[in-house]
């Protein structure tokens, strides 16, 4: 083997490495929406993989049919059909064999299977996640402006004390913020959602650092050419700021969108919960009803990837951000 | 440049950030403290002062100490092991490949998903009726595995295969805790890889371009550059990992609603979610918090101590 040849081969090793270890990652994905298109029949045969085509066929009294061929082509003739979770032959003619399609039902059926359906739970996540990312971006760029423009009294004690609710989990705050939101008589209502994660520290932080390489001379013209304080940040400081105030967003939404403990905690009624509680719940009643389950994980995780695809240039930026600089 | 007076217009930008984070995360953190030096009831959780009673019975309760032992092996079972495999894949990804971006992003979309719905996918793969998992067993003539219901030790399991008999007081985290351990590090490997990347495009290339007019091996490469170079970047991780692996509760939750086959999965949160919110202890439970609260608090000051001075090498 000559040495470019080794060098090819390690090359294509490496890719296929990778590759392997690409599906792997990919694999749970693949086997929801792979799950999520069977019958409940196809769920109980170990040796398929891949849901069967499911046949319309048209019945005798003109309505139209779904029925899964087990067995033999989609061809006209006898066949071994599955219909209603019953096995049996039928003769299907040409004209009744109208057309194959895969089974989309668990997607309705998931959706609706819960009160007072999915629907109320994205609106409720949206909702939720929404005001959460603009309170907490509207909240972070004022502090952010105050620690980068301001001369005040207590600055670094402030800032201090602002750093230090980064080293504050989570888990400590559960029971204080829910014995105050039940005083506040806040449980159970989007208040106790939203309220306590207006402001966080991981926006003010990467904001400030980002206000700080902006050059001083920008807000000295400005001031030289009238503008007000607020102005100044609104009309150049905000517009200049997008990509990390986009990032910071992203982020803010996420971690709302993807919360559960919080949501499972503060809400107690079916209308009030979330795509996560709703999940946890679903799953606890619906236990082995695997088609439905996958269908209606694709169906809050896909929203999800297709952000991360849109947005892809300000996820590796929050990494950056949240990683080494943390 | 200065500002040359003090300007108080500053508080009212600050106010709303100040208020909620004072109100919802930092005044908490006092008030859980005097949660757990009383006892009380639902509506007075303050009625009488114990002083550190909460604490002395949080100590004799097995159940906790069961719970920590839980917390420990997750951290021990998923955090050097997503490091190692993190750094593996991060090195294979930094040899100037072609397609990085696109290994990259697949790498890290189980990061970005819902950790309830891809909790759920996963207790579909650990089905014990019809999951994949039992079917590969089954299609390699093996016995079926109980997965997520099963309470025997890892290495009572391994200990039966070879035909050695270990206690089960010796048999370490249940299978069904090494299953969540699993699905864990496959959800947190694409941050890593992600982090160790950054990390290994900060070393200068000159280092190892000296290294190659030194002759030296792609293994001399690693042990001498790469790996010293790289030690903050996965110290970094480690505590970071550590401290998630101590706040572990939603894949818990998912994949063992109930805490598991006799309660081997139980980990420090959710035992807190139990007696918070199933008995509503608040004072036990505020004790417990403080308790997971401090050992946190240490791991961030230790990284935030040596992260802090270490991080910048050459750049």
């Amino acid at each position: 083997m000559t040495r470019t040849e080794w060098r090819q081969f390690q090359t294509l090793a490496l890719h296929a490495v990778l590759i392997a270890g690409a599906v792997l990652m990919c694999f749970p994905f693949i086997w929801m929406l792979l799950t999520s298109f069977k019958s409940s029949n196809e769920i109980l045969k170990p040796e398929q993989w891949f849901p069967r085509p499911k046949v319309f066929i048209e019945e005798r009294s003109g309505e139209l049919q779904q029925v899964l061929i087990v067995e033999g082509e989609e061809t006209p003739g006898r066949v071994s059909v599955e219909y209603v979770g019953r096995k049996g032959q039928m003769e299907v003619s040409e004209e009744e064999l109208i057309r194959r399609t895969y089974l989309l039902e668990n997607y309705p059926k998931a959706w609706n299977k819960v009160q007072p359906s999915f629907g109320r739970y994205f609106f409720n996540s949206f909702i939720i996640a929404l005001i959460t990312t603009i309170g907490q971006v509207m909240t972070s760029i004022l502090a952010a402006y105050a620690f980068v423009y301001f001369s005040f009294p207590f600055k670094n004690i402030l800032f201090t004390l602002f750093l230090a609710t980064m080293m504050v989990p989570q888990e400590i705050l559960l029971i204080p913020n829910y014995l105050v939101l039940s005083n506040l008589g806040w449980i159970d209502t989007y208040m106790a959602l939203i309220v306590p994660w207006l402001a966080g520290v991981f926006g003010i932080f990467m904001l400030r650092q980002f206000f700080q390489q902006l050059p001083r001379d920008l807000f000295d013209a400005a001031m030289i050419d009238g503008c007000s304080r607020f102005g100044f940040l609104f009309r150049i400081l905000v517009p200049l700021s997008l990509p990390p105030i986009i990032t910071i967003s992203i982020f803010t939404f996420l971690g709302s969108w993807n919360s559960l403990l919080w949501p499972l905690i503060v809400t107690n009624s079916e209308n009030m919960r979330t795509i996560q509680v709703g999940l946890s719940y679903f799953s606890q009643a619906e236990g082995t009803e695997w088609e439905l389950l996958m269908a209606a994980s694709a169906f809050c995780i896909l929203p999800l990837i297709v952000l991360y695809f849109a947005a892809q240039r300000y996820f590796v930026q929050g990494e950056a951000a949240s990683g080494l600089k943390g | 440049m200065r500002e040359h007076r003090q300007d108080y217009s500053a508080f009212a930008y600050l106010a709303p950030a100040a208020l909620i984070l004072a109100v919802f995360h930092l005044i908490p953190v006092v008030y859980s403290f005097l949660l757990s030096v009383h006892r009380g009831t639902l509506k007075n959780p303050m009625r009488h002062f114990i002083g550190l009673e909460n604490y002395q019975e949080l100590l004799k309760d097995q159940g906790f100490w069961d719970a920590m032992l839980n917390t420990v092996f997750f951290a021990v079972g998923s955090v050097p092991v997503g490091i190692l495999l993190a750094l593996g894949i991060a090195l294979l990804l930094n040899q100037k490949i072609r397609g990085l971006g696109i290994y990259r992003t697949i790498y890290y979309i189980p990061v970005i998903t819902s950790i309830a719905a891809v909790a759920l996918v996963w207790n579909w793969l650990f089905d014990t009726n019809y999951g994949l998992f039992n079917q590969i067993l089954v299609g390699l003539g093996m016995e079926p595995s109980r997965w997520l219901q099963e309470a025997r030790g890892i290495f009572e399991i391994w200990g039966s295969w070879c035909g050695v008999e270990v206690p089960p007081e010796y048999g370490g985290p249940s299978l069904a805790l090494v299953c969540i351990i699993i699905m864990s590090i496959w959800k947190g490997l694409g941050y890593n890889v992600v982090i160790f990347l950054a990390g290994l495009q900060n070393i200068p290339p000159s280092l190892y371009e000296a290294a190659d007019l030194d002759g030296a091996s792609s293994w001399h490469k690693f042990r001498h550059i790469t790996w010293p170079l790289l030690s903050p970047t996965t110290f970094f991780i480690f505590i970071m990992s550590t401290i998630q692996s101590f706040q572990v509760f939603v894949q818990i939750f998912m994949m063992t609603p109930f805490g598991g086959p006799q309660r081997s999965t139980v980990v420090a949160v959710f035992y807190l979610y139990e007696k918070a919110f199933k008995t509503f202890e608040f004072g036990y439970a505020s004790a417990m918090a403080y308790i997971v609260f401090f050992i946190i608090f240490l791991l961030t000051l230790i990284q935030r101590k040596f992260v802090g001075e270490k991080v910048h090498y050459g750049g």
